[in-house]
């Protein structure tokens, strides 16, 4: 193997850096921002990256105007909710399609397809129309219903299905096991990579959604987090330190899920994202 | 080759797929292809929020002939594609390329790098709002340098701009992480070999790593020209709920939120929108995925 030239380490960690500065550097701009007490100029030419008293005051103040810990707790229920109906729904649809012989298989896996190609932003009107005839509109129950099983996820597991080997599985169909007993016992203990990136992508989709719960809820006290903070800004665009410490409240969460879990979803994306 | 022992064995059930496809295709039905239908229903009918309308014919598609707000919504969503993809498709690909490469921390950088995705959307705006305000971020910095202010958000055509690169930012680490793993599959010693006879860096780029993840940057452009062109919240959030001055950044997207709900939301004749967008997403995709077939040839 070639070894890599001192030059081009140097090089390489430079160009990494500038990136980091330019990806995560906002973030780290609006966390400062957010520790800025009220007298403290925030609009400095050239800007202070450090708050030079560095106050929890803003987030206090935040939740005084908005119930940002309700709206907090809403989104964790839906994504809480959506995590697991997706991993339930998607890998025992999944499963089913790369694993069990039946009549009208390829018709399932189709009417999967097809909900992928339907883009969500075209029929958010008839699904509010639905919710609303139901009598679901303005619950959080209504937010986590159309995410509930995402068509992609269920074809993610359906990949991940069929990449393991199919020895063991048949010795098991010869000793007995049932095709519940197997998809328990052999499947899902196969398929953990990917059942890490669709829990990953289910929180990630509840928590960050933005267009649906924007049209379902119209109480205030019902908001997620993500319909809460439009709301916060478009109150009080005047103070960024307020808008700050709410967006800060709202990532805060993923970032640090994120990085304990991005080991597994890395190996993940690469075992059944792509193969398809 | 199967062995024929186990399809022999009755390996299940008759009905036990149908079982484990339950939960999937309940929710899959109900709330995709259901909608899509009542959505294609809708757009010949002039329903309203609160009415279910009736038939009016090609009516909702004759009205957005004449509908100047849509025809604005329209050259937006297409000038996001054209702006937005040609980059989507090349930077994520670079920076995949940087963090390719076994360097110690390199993992460290890759996460870090997807920070933009794991954000909601609204996060990122915020804070792009924030940064491209009259007296934020990046006008202090560039008084610094003695230029500015730039009124990002005060212009139509700027407001449209920094939206488009917000999403590029944001989908930056995203199509970086489909780029890895199409990298993986590259096989090594190709790079060697054409390092070995001499090439470059640009000539090892252009005529190694592109061929060989050409269908993947097929893949990310198809998916990030469909994604542009249903763009929804980035312009909202940065442009505001109208969409700008005089209402000049509306997307095709916004101009259904706008106008299908409320509670006189003209449902068929956002219904009507929604097709238009289908429509032109689809053939947007199958247009991409077609030009990739061509070259095989």
């Amino acid at each position: 193997m070639r070894r890599t030239p001192a030059w081009e380490k140097t090089l390489r960690y430079l160009l990494m850096l500038a990136v980091l500065a330019v990806t995560v550097g906002p973030f780290l701009w609006q966390l400062s921002t957010s520790f800025k007490g009220t007298t403290e100029d925030i609009y400095t030419s050239p800007p202070r990256f450090l708050p030079e008293h560095p106050t929890l005051h803003n987030y206090r103040e935040v939740a005084r105007i908005i119930p940002v810990w309700d709206y907090a707790l809403n989104s964790l229920k839906v994504a809480a909710a959506s995590v697991v109906t997706n991993l339930v729904g998607a890998s025992m649809a999944g499963y089913a399609l790369a694993r069990l012989r039946f009549r009208g298989r390829k018709a399932a896996g189709i009417a999967f397809v097809m909900a992928l190609l339907v883009p969500l932003e075209s029929i958010v009107i008839a699904q509010f129309t639905m919710v609303r005839d139901l009598h679901l509109n303005n619950t959080l129950v209504a937010v986590a219903l159309p995410g509930a099983v995402g068509a992609l996820n269920v074809l993610l597991m359906r990949n991940a299905f069929a990449a393991v080997p199919r020895e063991i599985e048949e010795a098991a169909v010869i000793d007995g096991a049932t095709a519940w007993q197997r998809f328990l016992r052999i499947g899902l203990p196969s398929v953990r990579g990917t059942l890490a990136v669709v829990a990953i992508f289910a929180f990630m989709g509840a928590w960050d959604d933005f267009l649906w719960p924007l049209i379902v809820l119209s109480d205030s006290d019902r908001f997620t987090l993500t319909v809460g903070l439009d709301y916060l800004h478009g109150t009080f665009t005047q103070n960024p330190r307020l808008v700050a410490a709410g967006t800060v409240i709202a990532v805060a969460p993923l970032v640090v899920m994120f990085a304990c879990l991005q080991r597994y979803f890395f190996r993940g994306a690469g075992e059944g994202a792509v193969k398809g | 080759m199967r062995r024929p022992s186990a399809s022999r064995v009755r390996t299940h059930h008759a009905v036990s797929p149908w079982l484990f496809l339950l939960p999937g295709l309940a929710v899959v039905a109900t709330f995709s292809l259901y909608p899509f239908l009542t959505t294609v229903h809708k757009a010949f009918t002039d329903a309203r929020t609160l009415t279910p309308g009736t038939w009016v014919g090609t009516a909702n598609f004759r009205a957005m002939l004449d509908d100047e707000q849509f025809w604005t919504a329209l050259r937006n969503s297409a000038l996001y594609v054209a702006l937005v993809v040609p980059f989507t498709v090349l930077l994520p690909l670079l920076l995949a390329l940087l963090v390719h490469k076994q360097l110690p921390g390199v993992a460290f950088f890759r996460s870090a790098f997807y920070t933009p995705v794991v954000a909601s959307v609204v996060v990122v705006a915020l804070i792009w709002g924030w940064m491209l305000d009259d007296r934020g971020l990046v006008n202090a910095l560039l008084h610094t340098l003695g230029a500015g202010p730039v009124g990002f958000l005060g212009n139509a055509w700027l407001l449209l701009l920094s939206a488009m690169a917000l999403t590029v930012w944001k989908g930056l680490g995203y199509y970086m992480v489909i780029y890895l793993a199409a990298l993986a599959n590259v096989p090594r010693e190709l790079h060697e070999a054409a390092a070995v006879d001499g090439a470059g860096a640009l000539r090892r780029f252009v005529s190694v790593t592109v061929p060989a993840v050409r269908s993947t940057m097929v893949l990310v452009g198809a998916l990030s020209s469909v994604a542009a062109f249903k763009v929804f919240s980035e312009v909202y959030l940065l442009a505001g709920p109208t969409g700008g001055p005089a209402g000049q950044d509306t997307t095709l997207v916004m101009l259904v939120q706008r106008t299908g709900t409320g509670l006189n939301g003209r449902v068929g004749y956002a219904s009507a929108l929604s097709l238009v967008i289908f429509v032109i997403a689809l053939l947007l995709m199958l247009l991409v995925l077609r030009a990739d077939r061509k070259e095989d040839l």
